[in-house]
């Protein structure tokens, strides 16, 4: 009689599953349309020239070893995230009053943060505080801030299907009605699914909103330099919001913009109030690391650290950064004009006004299942693509099965 | 609470004069009630020892191997696995949600050894974790999820001072059973067996599987039947945590014999891995979990449910540390070297015991010192007490922690003279 015997099976987390599927697919014109990763044009993996550069000078420094990192991270590489995200002169690190905690990857922050919050906010281990989280989100918001222990977690309007933008109305709506201190988890730029942003004055409102009922900021910055090719410009939100006075949590990932899925490399930024608050909550940060993954992994931040810390570096990264996010932009102007020469029914707009590496087609799930099994070309269900899946050998034949979807299925 | 009750009231003051509200409102910050956390008794040990400006200073806290010179050790394989993988160029994309297979599977080929039947039947499931704490997170989640038995890890007393908060963090109670014997510095055997046999049956037994940490006490192998023996009668789900293979006797055959005997025996247990210390691959977090299962078709609904405890903490693990351990684990020539270089880790680590010991004689100490060279690994527990721990570190700048235990690594033939005059001027 095992002890596990009854164990269920568990769902496989659809954004993998939808790669497995693509991998068993044996059709010439199969297109992976499905998880979040970049592809240059010959729809490959591409591993940044700095970073490249950066790992050999590492390889080759015989000075360096793999001794434990502090708790928190390595420092040099917490205090250049903070600052990328920040800006080189924001008054608030100037005070003294920001932190970072190392973690692995944008999940890691996520989930760091909100075992924190969990904890230490609203009271202490308020598992009734509301968690808000777009909708749609990343799928993975969820799980992380109820496996932290929250049980209360709400949808906020975000997407307008039927216009296929931002639901301000619904959002700013949501705003006003959430409980006072509820946890709102705001995506910094290049919104997952559906790529929609609000505009710097659509942004202000939401920052009024939030700062008269007193609501919690958690920026989810997973695309800094990605959506716009701009840091600065992808960051605008992030820092009209510290400007504005709150204190919050910005989960970084470096996984995109610099290429470094693997490593697992992420920093938790903190606005504190002033310095004296940061250090009380970076303690507490430290007893929540350590029964996680007691200290971060080197490889990842270390890249990352010499990179951001090196002007050299530092512009020919931004350099890479732009790369990346010049062929979305034309991938996006191609698909486009595309469906717009086939006349495929429907406005296309939304493709060009998105941003970042996903769109949200509009596509509903029959026309999914059928790109799917009739065509080979793998999205989520939600109508998600991933336009670096996107190439100009295959944006032809993906634009051929959009209208097919739209003309065939209801 | 206070917190909440004065930003209402700062609110209403606010109603009267509307900037004032608001900009008091600002002035408070979310976190005024939030304490200093303690810090860490064994990372907190470095952090100490850092500030101080003594040159003879010692830091025998953390378990970081140290050379003779009291350097750290990057092993040549692994820089020679670093060379060959910078070489291959590879991508950087994401790992699945169990890590990287290669890494898994020789992971488990280490633990249970080639042949095992648990490997040939695909009765286990094995994931790439974030080093041994990781893993053992990963299984106490896994365990409070899934265990229909009682919440209780049975530790044994003393136990890894991590073990506790991780496992009350997963949401399981901790509890323990009698282990270390003060009065002999050694294995309270029978103390032990009766305290097994009382725990209440499909409890959690965590075991260290060799250079038991703090105390490097291991049980003998007879032991170790016994123990077995008495944990099936009590029907009790086995976690092992093994986090210094090769690191005890410098054998990993030998230092796993108790993991391999009680699989053999029909115990379907947990196991943590961790190659921080055996590789020196500390700060790349490389480590494995693994359940062993009634056959291959529950690993695979373990091996799904594993996955959905792992993605909402960090996705996927990190790709370094686990394809340099995969390199020296699959190229003979490599894991030639590896064991070689673990060797001789144990061995200095051996040695500086046998001087720590001799030295404390020719100080003239009357106390008997047997266990400095009874217990193995990287730590001793010394039996010095608090006071006298606070007395080592104010006067002689050793830093250890609070309960006796120091890390024989940080000794070197430079410094162990000076290690026992203090030893000795504490505890004469």
């Amino acid at each position: 009689m095992s002890i596990f015997g009854e164990v269920p099976q568990a769902p496989p987390v659809a954004v993998f599953k939808l790669s497995a599927d693509f991998r068993e697919d044996s059709h010439p014109q199969k297109v992976n349309l499905g998880v979040g990763a970049y592809r240059t044009d010959e729809c490959l993996p591409w591993v940044l020239p700095v970073v490249k550069k950066v790992e050999k000078l590492i390889v080759e420094d015989s000075s360096l070893n793999h001794e434990y990192l502090p708790i928190l991270g390595l420092p040099e590489f917490r205090s250049a995230s903070s600052k990328v995200a920040l800006g080189d002169d924001c008054a608030a690190i100037k005070d003294n009053r920001v932190g970072g905690v190392q973690a692995l990857g944008g999940t890691g922050a996520l989930r760091i943060g909100a075992e924190f919050l969990r904890r230490w906010y609203n009271g202490v281990n308020n598992t009734a505080t509301p968690v808000y989280v777009s909708a749609p989100t990343w799928e993975n918001h969820n799980s992380v801030f109820a496996d932290a222990g929250f049980k209360d977690i709400r949808p906020y309007h975000y997407w307008d299907a039927a216009n296929r933008g931002l639901d301000l109305a619904g959002l700013l709506d949501d705003l006003e009605k959430a409980p006072e201190h509820s946890i709102f988890v705001l995506h910094a730029c290049a919104h997952n699914p559906t790529g929609t942003d609000p505009t710097q004055e659509e942004w202000k409102k939401i920052a009024e909103i939030m700062k008269r009922r007193n609501l919690f900021v958690f920026f989810d910055s997973a695309y800094q330099g990605f959506a716009s090719g701009s840091l600065d410009k992808d960051a605008w939100a992030i820092r009209y919001f510290v400007s504005e006075g709150f204190e919050l949590f910005v989960a970084q990932s470096f996984s995109k913009n610099f290429g470094l899925y693997n490593e697992r490399v992420g920093n938790l930024t903190i606005v504190a109030q002033d310095g004296e608050n940061l250090t009380r909550i970076l303690s507490q940060m430290e007893k929540i690391v350590r029964t996680t993954w007691s200290n971060p992994p080197s490889q990842g931040a270390r890249i990352v650290s010499k990179t951001l810390n090196c002007p050299e570096l530092f512009a020919e990264w931004k350099g890479n950064v732009k790369t990346m996010a010049d062929r979305v932009l034309l991938m996006r102007d191609q698909l486009k004009a595309k469906l717009q020469a086939l006349n495929t029914p429907g406005t296309w707009e939304h493709i060009t006004q998105q941003i970042g590496m996903f769109s949200f087609t509009g596509l509903n799930p029959k026309q999914v299942e059928f790109m799917i099994k009739e065509r080979h070309v793998f999205l989520m269900a939600s109508g998600r693509i991933n336009m670096c899946g996107l190439t100009s050998s295959n944006i032809d034949y993906v634009a051929q099965s959009i209208h097919d979807a739209v003309t065939k299925v209801q | 609470m206070a917190l909440l009750k004065s930003n209402k009231v700062i609110y209403c003051l606010g109603n009267i004069s509307p900037s004032l509200g608001v900009l008091s409102t600002r002035n408070s910050s979310w976190w005024g009630g939030l304490q200093m956390g303690p810090p860490d008794p064994i990372l907190g040990v470095s952090e100490a020892f850092k500030k101080d400006s003594n040159p003879k200073k010692m830091n025998l806290g953390v378990g970081a191997y140290r050379d003779d010179q009291g350097k750290p050790f990057v092993l040549s394989c692994v820089r020679k696995a670093e060379v060959i993988i910078s070489s291959k160029q590879m991508d950087k994309e994401y790992l699945g949600i169990g890590g990287l297979g290669e890494f898994t599977k020789s992971c488990a080929q280490l633990a249970f050894g080639n042949d095992a039947e648990v490997l040939k039947s695909g009765r286990h499931i094995t994931v790439q974790t974030i080093s041994g704490t990781g893993s053992l997170r990963i299984g106490g989640n896994f365990l409070s999820r899934f265990h229909g038995g009682p919440r209780d890890v049975y530790l044994p007393k003393p136990s890894w001072g991590n073990h506790t908060p991780i496992f009350k963090d997963a949401g399981m109670q901790l509890k323990g059973y009698r282990y270390y014997d003060p009065s002999t510095c050694g294995f309270d055997f029978t103390g032990a067996l009766d305290d097994i046999s009382k725990i209440p049956e499909q409890s959690v037994i965590m075991l260290h599987a060799c250079a038991h940490n703090p105390t490097g006490v291991d049980p003998r192998p007879e032991q170790w039947k016994e123990i077995s023996d008495i944990v099936k009668k009590r029907n009790l789900l086995v976690f092992f945590d093994m986090a210094y293979q090769g690191f005890a006797s410098g054998d990993i055959d030998r230092d796993a014999w108790a993991v391999r005997y009680f699989v053999e025996q029909g115990h379907n247990i947990l196991l943590s891995q961790s190659f921080a210390k055996n590789m020196g691959l500390y700060g790349e977090r490389v480590g494995g979990f693994t359940v062993v299962c009634k056959d291959a078709e529950e690993a695979k609904r373990v091996e799904s449910q594993l996955k959905i405890l792992i993605r909402p903490i960090y996705s996927n693990p990190p790709m370094n540390g686990a394809r340099i351990a995969a390199t020296i684990l699959n190229t003979p020539d490599l894991y030639t070297v590896w064991l070689g270089e673990v060797k001789e880790m144990a061995e200095r680590i051996i040695r500086m015991r046998e001087e720590l010991t001799a030295g404390l004689k020719k100080e003239g100490s009357s106390k008997n010192w047997q266990h400095v060279i009874d217990q193995i690994g990287m730590f001793c527990f010394t039996g010095l007490k608090p006071e006298q721990v606070e007395r080592l570190t104010k006067e002689f700048s050793v830093y250890m922690t609070k309960d006796g235990r120091i890390s024989m690594a940080g000794v070197t033939s430079g410094n162990v003279g000076y290690l026992a005059q203090g030893i000795h001027a504490v505890t004469k």
